[in-house]
């Protein structure tokens, strides 16, 4: 979701006449963790989404962006009270409207670095809807969906990710619903960059949050993190540091090799669609990838060809001209 | 006034539209009134024009005019029909009973001869065109005018369809029944007092122009009847001025949109009719505690539930002011007319930025659906320029606790480093979450006092007829125009009465206890349900407020607009009122008997002519 480094075309980055007194602007200094570092965490100890706000601070430093335009959002959960951590504009917002919201602001400022936390219970339950229908329009945006299996915050409640058997207080004697499968829901919605990762794998979530948030479109990644207190050690198999495996994606290099023929295409939906039918633990790393237009560039195109037809006329000449016509 | 009843398919909104702009630009008032079935096609359908040359408040009780295309249009409107009144009928559909001898009797073969006109395969289609040609010959309309309007209408299709509906038109221009009646009647040119341009317009319309130059660039919405139309052209119109209107996924996304669109820095809208707004309620209520300028425009139909889509109702007051859970404080305005609603857009774009906080906009849909010209609104003077301001800050505390929150949109440098969060969670000035009790009352009490300072600056609206007397006349909304209608014929009628009417529902203009203190009795009159302790819902809301058991109500739930006799009838119950018209300023139609005799249409002398 880069497009903001390049200026935003409606100008609103033009600093208007406003009632406060211009400030002579200091010289920036170089982004760094201190800066964007706010309150200390609410998180329980050992809890995964601590490695992911470290990798998220890692990212922001290492791309040294402009501080003002980041923007940090979440709904409601454990992990969605990641805005509170971050030294930035940002907001806590409703269970499971977090990806409307920053659609709007998306694609009212696109100078500005969207990015938007939350958990398996507010992306994948509550605001499966907007999940859907954010990757169908395809909203400049960066939305990092910590999964641990279970609602954490309401004490253990059976999650949308929660597998078949799964003993919760809502389903005392294992949980009898099929789970999301997170990789198929936004292959099938149309998300345009999807991708999978770890919590106990910091240098695989870095890279897979530069990917994201270097593709123009609607972003995804799904980080698998322990809730050390509801639902500890699910993540196991999937933990080299606990004995399992954390098997990678091979992307294809495009290289002419044998080799090459088994590794994966990333533009490739069916393909994408058959790594995601992989038993737990599966496989990490971007499942999908694909080059469609935003949203936000075909807005701008519209309000670009709309504008021409007008002759670029003040606000107030068009509606003076329309109101002319209802005379 | 002229009612034209048929089917809905058979587009008489579309004929009663041209008549309503062609008496704006010729200097008439003009207000329409129209219903229409809540299935996509079919069912019968009437539309209501009444032009005058005075001041046309209310749509008016009774037609002068009435055009029947079938026979149930004529069964059931005849009665709407004033003694003396025109019936104008399809003779190839509808069989009048021509003993009653009350009435002036018109019988055209429409059908047949827009059939004979167009030929083709087009069948009957084009007959509202054919009406419309009789009617402008009938009250000898400018045909040249009528005939422009229609190109204007259908200059986006085919010229086909051009020529097809100004043949029709002709057809019915040159009938020979006109001819016949066009000297009995004529409008009585009265020209305006203010000398502005007369803009045409419905009410949802008038919103969303209304929107636009209050400086709203954004929003988002999801269909719903009757709110689309606002969406439709607010999707198609901020283009032009550089922004966008999304629709949405559905309602809880259209709204969060909006208050993304907000917290960038460009007030939004989002909007809905009562179902879709009980779906925003959470958001909205979050846009109270983080303290976000957005405008939610409920244009009300009956309820609850899915209730009566296509119908008219003001039973969403209560929502709107208290509709989310916790204390979540909010401003709610009503507009009066077709032209308040332009300007209750300006107000309400207003408010939310000076206060930071949502504000609801109560239409409804028979303003929404209603046609009217008014004076073109001096948009120099209107006009608000939305860019954000993102001068960099010193320092910047989101939620300063004595003073009106007034967010700085992201993108903005903030040079101390400390930079603003937006909460949904009870937070202290700088928007941390808090659990202090301290805090939450210090915050739930700041929240709540910019709308008493709101308050403070809210105009009274003047008292129309009587400054003091018997009683006194409270309305919201669209009510407007038949209570002053009735008000004015009290009046007449010798009653000591006025009326006064709010377009601040919340929070209440400081200042309404003096006026209250000078009537005997307060009446609200209003389309809600009396409710369990039975009072309206604005007048539940005034009794809470001034503690005043002489404020009463008169509520209905029919679904209908009221008529000034409805009102006449529910306030001043056991009276009857002699005058069976509005008096009015300048006469509307008018009988010409002949050249030196001019006499109102009502004492025409009942006579069959077809």
């Amino acid at each position: 979701m880069n497009e903001a480094t390049t200026g935003n075309g409606d100008g609103s980055t033009t600093v208007a006449a406003g009632v406060s007194p211009a400030l002579a602007e200091p010289p920036r200094e170089k982004l760094t963790k201190k800066a964007i570092t706010a309150d200390h965490p609410t998180w329980c100890p050992g809890c995964g989404d601590f490695a992911v706000l470290a990798a998220f601070y890692k990212v922001l430093e290492k791309r040294n962006l402009e501080h003002e335009k980041i923007v940090t959002l979440a709904g409601i959960g454990c992990s969605s009270r990641f805005p509170y951590f971050v030294n930035g504009h940002g907001a806590h917002y409703i269970h499971g409207r977090a990806v409307p919201l920053a659609s709007g602001i998306s694609l009212a400022r696109p100078d500005l670095h969207v990015f938007l936390f939350g958990g398996d219970g507010d992306g994948f339950s509550i605001g499966g809807n907007h999940l859907d229908h954010g990757a169908r329009k395809n909203i400049n945006m960066t939305y990092f969906i910590m999964d641990n299996f279970v609602y954490g915050l309401t004490k253990k409640q059976t999650s949308p990710t929660s597998p078949i058997g799964f003993k919760s207080k809502t389903d005392p004697t294992g949980a009898i619903d099929q789970p999301v499968n997170p990789m198929k829901k936004l292959i099938s919605a149309g998300a345009t960059f999807i991708a999978r990762t770890h919590a106990a794998q910091v240098p695989h979530m870095i890279q897979m949050i530069e990917r994201a948030f270097d593709h123009h479109g609607f972003s995804v990644i799904e980080c698998l993190s322990e809730c050390v207190e509801f639902y500890p050690d699910v993540f196991d198999p999937a933990n080299p540091k606990k004995g399992g495996s954390f098997e990678l994606i091979q992307e294809k290099k495009w290289d002419n090799t044998p080799e090459d023929e088994l590794r994966h295409d990333v533009t490739d939906e069916l393909a994408a669609y058959k790594l995601a039918q992989l038993p737990f633990p599966g496989v990490f790393g971007v499942f999908y990838e694909t080059d469609r237009p935003t949203k936000n560039a075909l807005e701008k195109k519209w309000i670009e060809t709309t504008r021409e037809k007008t002759g670029n006329a003040s606000d107030l000449e068009i509606l003076q001209k329309t109101f002319d016509r209802m005379k | 006034m002229i009612r034209l009843a048929g089917n809905s398919q058979d587009g008489i909104q579309t004929a009663g539209a041209f008549l309503a702009r062609l008496a704006g630009r010729s200097e008439h008032d003009v207000m329409t009134y129209m219903t229409i079935p809540a299935t996509i096609s079919g069912g019968p359908s009437i539309f209501q024009v009444r032009i005058g040359s005075g001041e046309v408040l209310s749509a008016g009780d009774e037609a002068d005019f009435l055009v029947a295309f079938y026979q149930h249009s004529y069964q059931d409107h005849i009665g709407f029909l004033r003694e003396g009144g025109v019936l104008l009928y399809d003779s190839d559909n509808v069989e009048p009973n021509l003993d009653d001898k009350r009435f002036f009797y018109v019988g055209v073969p429409i059908t047949g001869l827009t059939v004979e006109a167009l030929g083709g395969t087009a069948k009957d289609k084009g007959k509202n065109i054919f009406v419309l040609g009789l009617i402008a010959k009938i009250f000898n309309l400018d045909a040249e005018k009528l005939k422009r309007v229609i190109t204007e209408k259908f200059s986006g299709k085919d010229q086909s369809v051009v020529n097809t509906a100004l043949m029709a038109f002709q057809a019915g221009y040159a009938y020979p029944v006109g001819n016949v009646l066009t000297k009995h009647y004529r409008f009585e040119h009265i020209p305006r007092a203010s000398g502005r341009a007369q803009i045409t317009m419905d009410g949802n319309q008038a919103l969303a122009y209304g929107l636009i130059a209050g400086g709203v660039r954004y929003g988002a919405g999801y269909p719903i009847t009757p709110w689309s139309s606002v969406m439709e052209v607010l999707r198609r119109e901020l283009p032009k001025y550089g922004g966008i209107f999304v629709q949405a996924e559905d309602e809880l996304a259209s709204v969060s949109i909006a208050l993304g669109c907000s917290y960038s820095g460009y007030l939004a809208v989002t909007g809905s009719a009562g179902p879709g707004i009980s779906l925003k309620a959470e958001a909205i209520g979050w846009a109270s505690m983080a303290e976000i300028p957005i405008i939610i425009c409920n244009i009300q139909r009956g309820g609850p539930s899915t209730g009566l889509p296509t119908n008219v109702e003001q039973s969403d007051l209560h929502q709107a002011i208290f509709g989310s859970h916790g204390d979540s404080p909010r401003v709610v305005l009503a507009p009066a007319s077709v032209e308040d609603c332009f300007y209750i857009a300006i107000e309400a774009a207003r408010i939310a930025r000076k206060y930071s906080t949502p504000v609801f906009i109560l239409s409804d849909t028979s303003l929404a659906t209603r046609i009217e010209a008014f004076d073109e609104p001096d948009l120099s003077k209107l006009m608000v320029d939305p860019k954000p301001d993102l001068t960099p800050r010193q320092t910047h505390k989101p939620y300063p606790i004595d003073q009106i929150t007034h967010h700085v949109p992201p993108g903005t440098r903030i040079l101390d480093g400390k930079y603003p969060l937006l909460a949904g969670l009870e937070h202290d000035e700088m928007g941390h979450p808090t659990g202090s009790p301290k805090l939450h009352m210090a915050m739930t009490a700041k929240r709540r006092n910019k709308l008493r300072k709101l308050a403070e600056e809210i105009p009274v609206s003047e008292i129309y007829g009587n400054q003091e007397g018997d009683t006194l006349l409270v309305g919201w909304g669209s009510t407007y125009g038949p209570i002053h209608d009735a008000v004015k014929m009290a009046r007449d009628n010798g009653e000591k009465v006025g009326a006064l009417h709010l377009r601040h529902l919340h929070p209440l203009p400081n200042g309404l206890e003096k006026i209250f203190d000078k009537f005997k009795r307060i009446v609200t009159v209003e389309m809600n349900d009396q409710g369990v302790y039975g009072f309206g819902q604005l007048a539940t809301i005034l009794r809470a407020r001034y503690c005043e058991p002489k404020i009463t109500s008169f509520t209905k739930t029919d679904g209908l607009t009221f008529r000034v006799k409805e009102i006449l009838d529910g306030v001043f119950k056991g009276k009857s009122f002699l005058a069976r018209h509005i008096p009015r300023e300048g006469a509307e139609v008018i009988h010409q008997a002949g050249a030196e005799n001019v006499k109102t249409l009502k004492e025409v002398v009942p006579q069959g002519v077809g």
